[in-house]
C-alpha cells in the first residue's frame, strides 16, 4: 500500500507538471484527491491492514495528498500568473492616442475681468452696487453736477428714449443713488453696461463696461484717494506698477484727476503698445463734489468722499492683447475658448 | 489748442527744455498731447536768386533755371511754372534732405543736368491747410530778399516748437497763449510779462461814425466797436503769418490776420467789418427777424431762427454774432474805413446758433465756452495797437463799448486748514497765500481763513472745493502723500443676485457652455426673425430717439435674438458645435414711460447646435435647477410658442410660476437665422430663479437600512406622456418611494402600431425600518394597475 501511494504521488506530480490550464488541474484535483479519486480508491484498503500499521499508512497518506495539494497549488499560481500576464498584454492600448474630450465653457472676458476687479475691491472692503441701465438725465447727469449745456447731454453723445430718460452713458449715476438711500460709511464698486451714441470701430463701441467706485466718510482725504487705487493698482496690474495722479476735470468731483499707470507691457520703459511713453491713462478719480454731496443729502461740511471710473473694456484689452473692442461683442466661440 | 513756443516765449521766460516743460504742464493740469518741431528734418537746403529761366529743350512742361546761391551758381530743372527772373526762392542742393525724408540728389532731368531742386511751401513742411494764397500753388517765392546761401530754416525763422494742449472745459481762459503763459507763470513761479497796449489814436472820434444798440441783452454782454480809416489792406508781415499757420490759422491779410492774432493771443473772437455797407451808421444786436436770412463769409445763404443772435444795421442783418460774419460787411481789398468788433455772446445762445447751422468756427468754440466779458476792450485795442504798428490803417479815438451790466471779480471765504484736512497734506496759510499769489488771485489772509478775489476770467473758481484744486495741482498731486482711509471698517460683498448668478455660471461653464455679451438693443425686425406671436407682449420695445441705426434702435425684450445672431455667425465660421448662454437685462416698458423707468429683468437665454438633441439641453437646465436648489420643476408640454417646434416645446413651470421655455427652434426661425441644422434653447426668466434659489445646504442622515430595486415594462399608446407614468409612480409609490428612472424606450413592429414600450426601474426604501418584499411589491403592484387602469398599459414580462 505504501508502494502504491508513492507511486501515485509521483504520477499526480507529472500530471500536474505536464498541466497548461486551470481546466486541467481541476480535472486532477479531482482525479486524485476527489470523494472518488485515487487517493480514496487506495486508502478504502486500509481496512486490510494490520491495525498497527494502520497510524503510519495513515501519515504517509497524509502526507502523499498535502503533497499533491501543494503541487496542485504551486501550480496554479504559476499558470494564473500566466494566464494574467496573457490578458494584460491582449489588453494593451495605445497610451498616446488622445483623451476623450471634455470641453469646459468659459466666462467672457469682460466677466473675467469684472471678477478680477470685484474681487480686489470686496477684499478692500468695498461692496457691490447696482444700478438701472436705463437712466433718467437726472440722474446721469444733474444729480452729478454735470452743466446744463455740457456737450455729453448731447444727442450726439447720449441715447435718448424721452427727454428724461436715457442709456446711461456711465456708471456713475449708482453713485448718486447709493447715497441716496444709504448714509456713510459708503464704500461701493459697481460694473456695468453703458451706452454712448458712438459708431463701432476698432476703439469705440456703442455699448461698453464700467467700473465705478466711491467711498464716503468723514475725514475721507485725497491721499486715501491715492492710496486705495495705488493698492488696486499693484493688485490688479502687478506689484512693480507704479501709478501717477494728473490733474484733470470732471463735473462730478473736485479735485479731479486722471491716472495713469506703468505700462504693463514694458513696466514703464516705453514699447508699442503705451507708444513709447511707458505710462497708460488708466482711469479719472477725484474727490466727490460738494455739489454731488448736497444733491443726495449729505452734509459736504461733515463728509466728505472720493470716487473713481475705469473702462472695463480697455482693461481687459490691455490686459489680454486685445486690439479691436468689437471682438468682444461678436462672440466667436473661438475667441471666447481662448480666455 | 496749439502753442508757439517762440510766441509764447514773448511773455515769459520758459528758462528749460520742451519736455521738462511739457511735463511741468502737465503735472500742474495743462495736459501736453503732443509736442511738434518745425523746422525739423531740414537739411541743405538754401536761399537762392534765379537769374535766369529757360525752357527745357525736350520737355515742354519743365524749365531750366540757372540759380545764384552765394559762393556759386546751381543749375536746376522744374516743373513749376510761377517763376521769374530775380525771384528769391527755397533750394534743396546735392545732398539735401527734406523733412519727408526725401533726399535730393544731382541728376539728368531729360537730358539736362539738375543740380538740386527748387521747393514749395509744403515741401518744406508747412501744412496745406494753413499756407497763404499766395504761396500756395508752385515754388515759394519768399517775400524779400534775403542773403544768397543762407539755411532757409534761419531765414524764414522755420524752427520752432509747437505744443499741442488739451484744456478742460473749465478753463476755457487757457485758449489763449496769454492764458497759457499765464499757467505756466504759476507753475514755474515765473513772472508773465503781459503785452504793454498803447494805441496812437487820430483826432477823428469813433462816436461820431458809429453808434451800437444791445437789443438782445441776453445773447450779448457787451459789444466794443472801434474804427479804423485809411485802412491798407496788405499782407501781414512774416512773423505774424508764420505764429498763425503755427497754431493753425491760415494766414489771409493784415486785418483779417490781426483779429485772428489777437483771438489767439488773448482768447477774443474780434470781427471786421467794412463800415461802408452799415446803414444807418448804427449797429444793433437783436434776436433775428423771422423769415430773415444772412449770406455768410463761407458763401451760403442761412436762415437764422429767432432763438439766435445776430449784428444788424437799421436795415439788414450783417452776421451771427459770435458765429460768423457776413460775405456783404466782408473787409476786402477796397475797403476803406472799418469797424471792428470786441463783443461778448452769450455761451448757451452760441452754442445752440452754431449747433443749429451746423456751423463751428474758432469763434463759435471759444463763445460757446465762455469769454470773459472783461477783456473786450482790451481786445480791441491790442488790434488797434497792432493796426498802426503794421500800418494797416489810422485808429479813430476813443472805443463804442457797451456793457450793461458790468461783471466784477467775487470773493470767495476759503479755510486752509478744511483745505489741508480734504487733500491730506499740511501747508501753513504762508504757504497756501504763496500758491494763490502765483495764480493771480487777490488774497487777504486773516489767520483761520483767506479771503480770495477771483479775476472775472476764473469762471470755475467758485468754492473752497475748487481752491483745493488749486492748492493741490500747484503744490503738486505727487506731493500729496497716499494713505488708507482710516475710520469704520467695512465689510465687503457683493449682492445676493450676483452670488447665485456666478453659481449659475460655474455650472454652465462646466457643462461645457461659453458664456456670451451682447448688445442691449436690437433691430425691430428681430421680433419677426424669432417668429413671434402677433399678439407677444415682447413686440412692445422701447424705442431709442437716435439711435445709431435700425439695427440697434430697439431696447430687447428677450435674449433669444442676439443669441441665434452669434450662433448665425459661428455657423458662418464653421464652428460646428456651439454652446452658449447670456445672463443680461431685458427691458419691459411700463405704461407711464415718462415717469417711470422700465423694468429691467435679468434672463437667461441657452442655445445649442451640432451633436446635440432636445434631452441634453433638458438635462442640461435640469441640472442647473438641481443645483441651484430649485426643486418642483415640471416640463410641461407647450405647442403654440410660434419660435419653437410645435411637437418639441415645453414650459418650465414651478408651482404657479412659469419659469421660461425649452425647445428645438421651429424650422422657419432656423431659416431666418440661416443656422442649416437643429439648434436647441431654453429661454429663462433669472429674475425668477433668484427667487427660487436655495443655496444654503443642510445634512441628511444617510440611509441605515436596505433597498429594494424593482423594473416594469408596459406598452402604452404612442401619445402617453413619460410625465403620466411618472405622476402615478409619484402618486403609489407614497413615502416608500425613494427614486425612478426611466431606462429604456422601444417602439416596433414587435410592439405594434401607435403603441411603445416604456421601461422603469424603481428603487424602494424604508428610512426606519427594513423594507419587506412583500411590502415592495404591494406598491410596485399597484403603480401597475394604476398604470393599466388609467393609461390603459399593457405590462410586459
Amino acid at each position: 500500500m505504501e508502494s502504491r501511494l508513492k507511486a501515485l504521488e509521483e504520477k499526480a506530480k507529472s500530471e500536474i507538471k505536464k498541466a497548461d490550464s486551470i481546466k486541467v488541474l481541476e480535472k486532477a484535483r479531482i482525479h486524485y484527491l476527489g470523494k472518488k479519486g485515487e487517493l480514496t480508491k487506495i486508502l478504502r484498503g486500509m481496512g486490510a491492514i494490520d491495525a498497527a500499521e494502520r497510524p503510519r499508512v495513515g501519515r504517509i497518506a497524509n502526507t502523499v495528498r498535502e503533497n499533491i495539494e501543494n503541487e496542485l497549488d504551486k501550480a496554479m499560481d504559476a499558470i494564473k500568473g500566466k494566464e494574467l500576464e496573457n490578458r494584460l498584454q491582449l489588453e494593451t492600448i495605445d497610451v498616446t492616442m488622445p483623451g476623450k474630450e471634455i470641453k469646459i465653457g468659459r466666462r467672457h472676458p469682460l466677466t473675467q475681468t469684472m471678477d478680477d476687479l470685484k474681487d480686489i475691491f470686496i477684499s478692500m472692503g468695498f461692496e457691490v452696487a447696482e444700478g438701472p441701465e436705463i437712466e433718467t438725465v437726472y440722474y446721469n447727469f444733474d444729480a452729478l453736477n454735470a452743466p446744463k449745456n455740457h456737450p455729453s447731454r448731447d444727442m450726439s453723445d447720449t441715447f435718448y428714449i424721452n427727454e428724461n430718460v436715457i442709456l446711461r452713458t456711465q456708471t456713475s449715476p449708482v453713485q448718486v443713488r447709493v447715497m441716496e438711500k444709504t448714509k456713510p460709511p459708503i464704500r461701493i464698486v459697481s460694473l456695468g453696461r453703458c451706452f454712448r451714441n458712438d459708431t463701432p470701430d476698432a476703439t469705440h463701441s456703442p455699448m461698453f463696461y464700467q467700473i465705478e467706485g466711491l467711498v464716503v466718510d468723514r475725514g475721507i482725504t485725497m491721499g486715501d484717494l491715492k492710496g486705495t487705487l495705488e493698492v488696486f493698482a499693484k493688485h490688479f496690474f502687478g506689484p512693480d506698477t507704479l501709478i501717477k495722479f494728473r490733474p484733470h476735470n470732471f463735473p462730478f468731483t473736485e479735485p479731479s484727476a486722471e491716472v495713469d499707470a506703468t505700462c504693463f507691457k514694458c513696466g514703464g520703459k516705453g514699447c508699442g503698445v503705451c507708444k513709447g511713453s511707458g505710462w497708460m491713462e488708466v482711469l479719472g478719480s477725484g474727490m466727490v463734489h460738494p455739489n454731488v454731496l448736497r444733491n443726495c443729502g449729505i452734509d459736504p461740511e461733515i463728509y466728505s468722499g472720493f470716487a473713481f471710473g475705469m473702462g472695463i473694456d480697455r482693461l481687459a484689452m490691455q490686459k489680454y492683447g486685445i486690439d479691436d473692442i468689437r471682438l468682444l461683442f461678436e462672440n466667436d466661440m473661438r475667441f471666447i475658448d481662448q480666455f | 489748442m496749439y502753442v508757439s513756443m517762440n510766441w509764447l516765449k514773448d511773455y515769459i521766460d520758459i528758462g528749460m527744455d520742451i519736455d521738462e516743460f511739457a511735463e511741468k504742464m502737465t503735472m500742474s493740469g495743462t495736459m501736453v498731447e503732443d509736442i511738434n518741431i518745425s523746422g525739423e528734418n531740414i537739411k541743405d537746403v538754401i536761399v537762392g536768386k534765379i537769374e535766369t529761366v529757360i525752357r527745357h529743350p525736350n520737355a515742354d512742361k519743365l524749365l531750366i533755371c540757372q540759380v545764384d546761391i552765394g559762393k556759386e551758381k546751381l543749375q536746376v530743372v522744374t516743373g513749376a511754372d510761377n517763376i521769374a527772373e530775380g525771384d528769391y526762392v527755397p533750394v534743396a542742393v546735392h545732398g539735401a534732405v527734406l523733412p519727408g525724408g526725401l533726399e535730393i540728389k544731382k541728376g539728368e532731368i531729360r537730358g539736362e543736368i539738375s543740380e538740386g531742386m527748387l521747393c514749395s511751401a509744403v515741401e518744406l513742411g508747412i501744412p496745406k491747410a494753413v499756407i497763404p494764397e499766395k504761396i500756395k500753388d508752385g515754388i515759394w517765392i519768399l517775400d524779400k530778399t534775403y542773403p544768397l546761401g543762407e539755411n532757409i530754416v534761419k531765414a524764414l525763422d522755420l524752427s520752432d516748437e509747437i505744443i499741442e494742449f488739451e484744456i478742460t472745459s473749465n478753463r476755457p481762459d487757457c485758449l489763449s497763449v496769454i492764458g497759457i503763459a499765464r499757467e505756466a507763470g504759476a507753475t514755474l513761479n515765473k513772472k508773465v510779462n503781459y503785452p504793454k497796449i498803447e494805441v496812437r489814436e487820430t483826432e477823428e472820434k469813433a462816436d461820431d461814425y458809429i453808434s451800437v444798440e444791445i437789443e438782445d441783452t441776453e445773447g450779448c454782454n457787451r459789444y466794443v466797436a472801434r474804427v479804423i480809416k485809411n485802412v491798407k489792406i496788405d499782407s501781414s508781415p512774416r512773423w505774424m503769418q508764420q505764429r498763425l499757420m503755427r497754431t493753425g490759422v491760415r494766414p489771409i491779410n493784415n486785418i483779417v490776420d490781426i483779429t485772428n492774432y489777437v483771438m489767439l493771443e488773448y482768447g477774443q473772437p474780434l470781427h471786421a467789418f467794412d463800415l461802408s455797407f452799415i446803414e444807418g451808421n448804427k449797429i444793433i444786436v437783436r434776436k433775428a427777424e423771422d423769415g430773415e436770412s444772412i449770406t455768410t463769409l463761407d458763401g451760403i445763404k442761412r436762415k437764422p431762427d429767432v432763438s439766435m443772435t445776430v449784428i444788424a444795421d437799421t436795415k439788414k442783418s450783417l452776421a451771427i454774432a459770435g458765429v460768423m460774419g457776413g460775405g456783404q460787411s466782408e473787409v476786402t481789398e477796397n475797403s476803406d474805413t472799418i469797424l471792428l468788433e470786441s463783443a461778448n455772446f452769450d455761451a448757451n445762445t452760441t452754442r445752440l446758433t452754431s449747433k443749429k447751422l451746423s456751423l463751428r468756427t474758432e469763434a463759435s468754440s471759444r463763445f460757446e465756452k465762455g469769454v470773459d466779458p472783461n477783456i473786450a476792450r482790451l481786445a480791441a485795442d491790442r488790434a488797434c495797437q497792432l493796426i498802426v504798428q503794421l500800418g494797416a490803417g489810422e485808429v479813430l479815438k476813443g472805443a463804442v463799448d457797451v456793457y450793461p451790466e458790468e461783471i466784477k471779480p467775487h470773493e470767495v471765504i476759503v479755510r486752509p486748514e478744511r483745505i489741508n484736512n480734504f487733500l491730506g497734506i499740511s501747508l501753513n496759510n504762508e504757504e497756501m497765500v504763496d500758491i494763490f499769489k502765483k495764480l493771480e488771485l487777490g488774497t487777504e489772509n486773516s489767520g483761520d481763513t483767506i479771503k480770495i478775489t477771483v479775476p472775472t476770467y476764473r469762471m470755475d473758481l467758485l468754492m473752497e472745493a475748487d481752491f483745493a484744486e488749486e492748492v493741490a495741482r500747484i503744490f503738486g498731486y505727487d506731493k500729496i502723500p497716499p494713505t488708507m482711509a482710516k475710520g469704520n471698517i467695512t465689510v465687503g460683498g457683493k449682492p445676493d443676485g450676483q452670488i447665485i448668478e456666478d453659481i449659475a455660471k460655474d455650472l454652465l461653464n462646466g457643462m461645457g457652455f461659453n458664456e456670451i455679451l451682447t448688445y442691449s438693443f436690437v433691430s425691430p425686425k428681430t421680433a419677426d426673425m424669432v417668429n413671434l406671436d402677433k399678439n407677444d407682449t415682447k413686440r412692445n420695445m422701447i424705442k431709442l430717439i437716435n439711435p445709431l441705426g435700425d439695427e440697434t434702435s430697439v431696447m430687447r425684450t428677450g435674449l433669444l435674438p442676439n443669441m441665434l445672431e452669434v450662433a448665425a455667425r459661428n455657423v458662418n465660421h464653421k464652428v460646428e458645435n456651439f454652446k452658449a448662454f447670456e445672463i443680461g437685462q431685458i427691458f419691459v416698458p411700463r405704461n407711464n414711460p415718462d415717469n417711470e423707468l422700465p423694468h429691467e429683468i435679468p434672463n437667461l437665454v441657452i442655445a445649442m447646435y451640432g451633436k446635440e438633441d432636445f434631452f441634453a439641453l433638458k438635462g442640461v437646465i435640469e441640472t442647473l435647477l438641481d443645483n441651484l436648489g430649485i426643486d418642483e420643476y415640471e416640463f410641461v408640454v407647450e405647442r403654440n410658442n410660434p419660435t419653437y417646434h410645435p411637437g418639441r416645446c415645453a414650459n418650465i413651470v414651478v408651482k404657479d410660476k412659469t419659469l421660461g421655455t425649452i425647445g428645438e427652434l421651429n424650422p422657419i426661425v432656423i431659416e431666418n437665422y440661416d443656422l442649416n441644422q437643429r439648434c436647441y434653447c431654453a429661454e429663462l426668466d433669472f429674475s425668477i430663479m433668484l427667487e427660487l434659489t436655495r443655496i444654503e445646504k443642510s445634512y441628511e442622515p444617510l440611509a441605515k437600512y436596505p433597498s429594494i430595486t424593482m423594473d416594469f415594462a408596459v406598452v402604452v399608446d404612442k401619445a402617453v406622456l413619460a410625465k403620466q407614468i411618472e405622476d402615478i409612480i409619484r402618486t403609489e409609490g407614497g413615502n416608500i418611494l425613494e427614486s425612478f428612472k426611466l431606462f429604456d424606450v422601444y417602439e416596433g413592429d414587435q410592439i405594434g402600431k401607435g403603441l411603445k414600450n416604456i421601461a422603469y426601474t424603481i428603487t424602494y426604501r424604508d428610512k426606519e425600518r427594513t423594507l419587506t418584499d412583500e411590502e415592495a411589491k404591494a406598491v410596485h403592484n399597484s403603480i401597475l394597475s394604476e398604470i393599466s387602469e388609467k393609461l390603459g398599459g399593457r405590462l410586459r414580462q
